[in-house]
């Protein structure tokens, strides 16, 4: 069963996309920053890591940057979860070695039809 | 799949109401960019409104893109943080509240407020440089019915793997749009050994059959990797393809993306009206449920606990199996053992109702600098001790207190800056706020260093209201305890701030009815403190049990003084058949409680009986009663809930041997009391001056 890394601060946004993936039959493990989120995925193997850009202490670049630094996470998909659809944030999430982004808001249909380009 | 959001509908709602706070406070401290508390500010907003359009709030989404675009510039640093802008965004906040609650009820927010800040924030947002970013949509997007064939030339560039997508589940999704037939072009593959594991060398020629899909849709699989990749899509052909191109060109081009967008919006309106009406209907049948977040710790000694509780039963139960005397002393032990963990049960679910007071405390940051504003007063806030805890429901109700103390600390307290400087004080006035424990309730005290409150104005209001006789001689604090009457107010005008004279007596009437008093000082020039006593929670209460003829009674143990054997010479019977009682220094008034309730008490004269002192308000009384019983706790019943308010009764509670007793309200007895003996007081005054 693949499995999911969902970093988002809002407590909500986290709830509802670890609540959609878990119905579709994914395992989920959730963080609430980027610091929590690298901290789990060190301990632990993920098939895609989905992550808020805003956050507190560590955002959504920099754990993404981090993460690529991770021979696990060398191929894992990335997915950025951003209410900015601008030019300027997909080239920042790209230039960190994020996979794709979601854009906000959220809409569970939506998220299992994306994810299925970047998962089984 | 249809995926049901509903039920997280509360948690956002819990966590924009938190935002919002975490918003009101950061831009109450923010100076500069530099802050980190911008960061903050700007995440809080993001998340309301990343939340909203989740939930198809759209009032919310649409006010809160202007709020976060003017954070978002001022993050950067692209905007200079000055006052005005953060005026608005206060103001910001507010609409933000009541558009939450419109959505939340489906219905328009009408609140004027709403449009004027949208102004003000879209004339702040004009006033800088800003570049926006208009997306162009995608135009040729002709949705058709008809089977199309579309080829796709997919070239990816050898690092796309690298960021994590993978053609192959591309293909997985392009598979979702039709029929595929997939061509791998393998020609660019160099030798074996000079393959670079990391890089991708394929490219591939597909060719799709749809029956919906458009373009569009094709591109969107491709999304992610469209910066990475050559991508071709050429419409190979279409069955009744000519017709379709026809109709395009003679008909009006515009007509039919308008209607495809009228479908679409039709479509997400009636989805977000299904997603909506759950939480709707659950909000109104049960309002106002509320949540608490509480502490892991808390909860993990409450398991341990429960743990120790049910080994407790068990070994009880085993040694109930088959019992003989001998082990009376086990199971005696194991009695004492369940005590001690229901005790220990019951103070923990307890301390799950206790929340931090700085959940009542933190909208005075706002409050002050609202009405500072308001007045043209400069004004301090400090604020102490808010980490002190207090049950739930006791918060909920002391807040309205709170605020009303605090507005009349700023309006009538704090003099003006001029006054202020003529009285060689800081022009800039202060205000505290400190919370601390104190025995089984909490003090919270509000101190102001304004000009005090005038003792002649008040005295001389309450001789004019007929509350004071025009010659009698009140001590400080009597007089000041006046202002607690109803419909007093000094103020010489009325502001729309405080000065109504409703108020400070419903303030004491809230405090009361939570079983706490409040108390006043003030010095002239150098300003008052209001101190408010309250009980930790309302739900249980240490108890002095004690008998009165057939009946068991419960006083309070926090209200009693002492219990004592009266003497006959301490007893001074003085006229309109009132006893007083010499207990040192002071003269107190007995009260038999039979008299009181109309009961048959074994003992019906005061020499030698047991005399029970209370205290409230600072007037002790002596409760006659006929036996003293055990101390307990006892969980309080409400009266009024169940029958009815009965004077000189607080509630009622339900003993171990299942009868129910009545919880003496000391204060509401003390007043029952007084009123009997004012007549007799003042000459029991007179003689007692003569016998010194």
């Amino acid at each position: 069963m693949a499995k999911f890394l969902i970093v988002d601060d809002s407590n909500s946004i986290r709830q509802m996309v670890s609540f959609t993936l878990k119905s579709a039959g994914f395992d989920v493990v959730e963080a609430s920053d980027g610091v929590e989120g690298l901290e789990k995925a060190k301990g632990d193997q993920f098939d895609l890591v989905i992550s808020d850009v805003n956050m507190p202490n560590m955002n959504g670049i920099e754990l993404c940057q981090e993460l690529r630094k991770l021979p696990p996470f060398e191929f894992t998909p990335i997915l950025m979860l951003t209410t900015e659809s601008s030019g300027d944030m997909k080239m920042r999430g790209k230039a960190a070695g994020a996979t794709g982004w979601l854009v906000k808001p959220f809409n569970p249909e939506k998220l299992l039809a994306t994810i299925k380009r970047v998962v089984r | 799949m249809t995926i049901d959001l509903a039920q997280f509908l509360p948690t956002f709602l819990e966590e924009s109401y938190e935002g919002l706070e975490t918003m009101e406070t950061g831009l109450l401290n923010l100076q500069s960019s530099e802050d980190d508390s911008i960061h903050s500010i700007f995440r809080a907003a993001h998340s309301i409104k990343g939340g909203a359009g989740t939930f198809g709030f759209t009032q919310v989404t649409n006010f809160t893109h202007l709020v976060e675009t003017l954070l978002d510039e001022m993050r950067d640093g692209r905007r200079d943080i000055i006052q005005s802008d953060i005026e608005i965004l206060l103001q910001s906040v507010d609409c933000i509240r009541l558009l939450i609650e419109a959505d939340r009820n489906e219905s328009v927010c009408e609140d004027e407020s709403i449009n004027n800040v949208q102004i003000l924030l879209n004339e702040s947002l004009k006033s800088a440089n800003t570049q926006t970013i208009n997306e162009s949509e995608d135009t040729n997007d002709s949705k058709s019915t008809n089977q199309q064939s579309w080829l796709i030339d997919f070239i990816p560039q050898p690092h796309l793997v690298q960021t994590g997508n993978d053609p192959i589940f591309l293909f997985n999704a392009l598979a979702d749009l039709g029929e595929l037939r997939i061509i791998c072009n393998t020609s660019e593959l160099p030798v074996f050994s000079d393959i670079e594991p990391k890089e991708l060398y394929l490219k591939w020629q597909i060719q799709l059959s749809t029956l919906s899909s458009t373009e569009k849709d094709i591109r969107e699989v491709f999304e992610w990797v469209e910066d990475e990749c050559i991508l071709d899509i050429t419409l190979l052909g279409t069955e009744a393809a000519v017709d379709k191109e026809q109709d395009l060109k003679s008909a009006p081009v515009a007509s039919e993306p308008a209607l495809d967008i009228k479908a679409a919006k039709e479509e997400t309106t009636r989805t977000s009206l299904t997603d909506n009406d759950k939480p709707q209907t659950s909000a109104k049948t049960k309002p106002d449920v509320g949540s608490i977040r509480v502490g892991v710790d808390k909860v993990d000694i409450l398991i341990n606990l429960v743990g120790e509780l049910v080994i407790t039963q068990s070994m009880l139960s085993e040694l109930g199996n088959d019992f003989d005397l001998s082990k009376l002393e086990k199971l005696t032990s194991g009695l004492d053992q369940l005590l001690q963990n229901t005790k220990e049960l019951q103070e923990s679910v307890m301390r799950i109702r206790m929340l931090p007071i700085s959940f009542a405390f933190n909208r005075f940051p706002r409050l002050i600098h609202d009405l500072s504003i308001k007045t043209g007063k400069e004004i301090e806030l400090v604020i102490k001790g808010e980490q002190t805890e207090l049950d739930k429901t006791v918060m909920e109700q002391i807040g309205d207190p709170l605020v009303h103390l605090v507005r009349n600390a700023v309006d009538h307290g704090i003099e003006s800056k001029e006054v202020r400087i003529a009285n060689g004080k800081s022009p800039k006035g202060k205000i505290s706020l400190d919370a601390y424990h104190m025995g089984g309730s909490i003090v919270i005290e509000i101190n102001d260093d304004g000009g005090g409150i005038n003792r002649q104005a008040v005295l001389n209001k309450a001789i004019e209201k007929g509350v004071v006789e025009p010659n009698s001689t009140l001590t400080d604090s009597q007089v000041f305890d006046l202002i607690f009457e109803p419909g007093f107010s000094t103020a010489n005008e009325v502001t729309d701030i405080s000065g109504r004279g409703v108020g400070m007596d419903v303030v004491k009437k809230n405090i009361q009815s939570l079983g706490g008093r409040i108390q006043v000082a003030s010095e002239p020039g150098k300003g008052s403190s209001f101190k408010v006593n309250l009980p930790l929670t309302l739900a249980i209460l240490d108890g002095q049990l004690v008998r009165v003829g057939t009946e068991v009674y419960i006083i309070p143990l926090i209200s009693i003084v002492e219990s004592l054997q009266t003497k006959t010479d301490l007893i001074n019977r003085v006229s309109g058949n009132m006893l007083l009682y010499r207990l040192r220094e002071d003269n107190v008034p007995v009260l038999p409680i039979y008299q009181l309730f109309n009961l048959e008490a074994d003992n019906i004269e005061i020499d030698n009986s047991l005399l029970v002192v209370v205290e409230s308000d600072g007037q002790k009384v002596g409760l006659m009663v006929d036996d003293l019983l055990a101390q307990q706790q006892v969980v309080i019943k409400s009266l009024k809930d169940n029958y009815q308010q009965v004077d000189g009764i607080s509630g009622a509670t339900i003993l171990g041997d299942g009868s129910v007793a009545m919880i003496l309200d000391i204060p509401g007895m003390i007043s029952m009391a007084l009123a009997q003996a004012q007549v007799a007081q003042k000459t029991a005054h007179n003689n007692i001056e003569e016998v010194v």
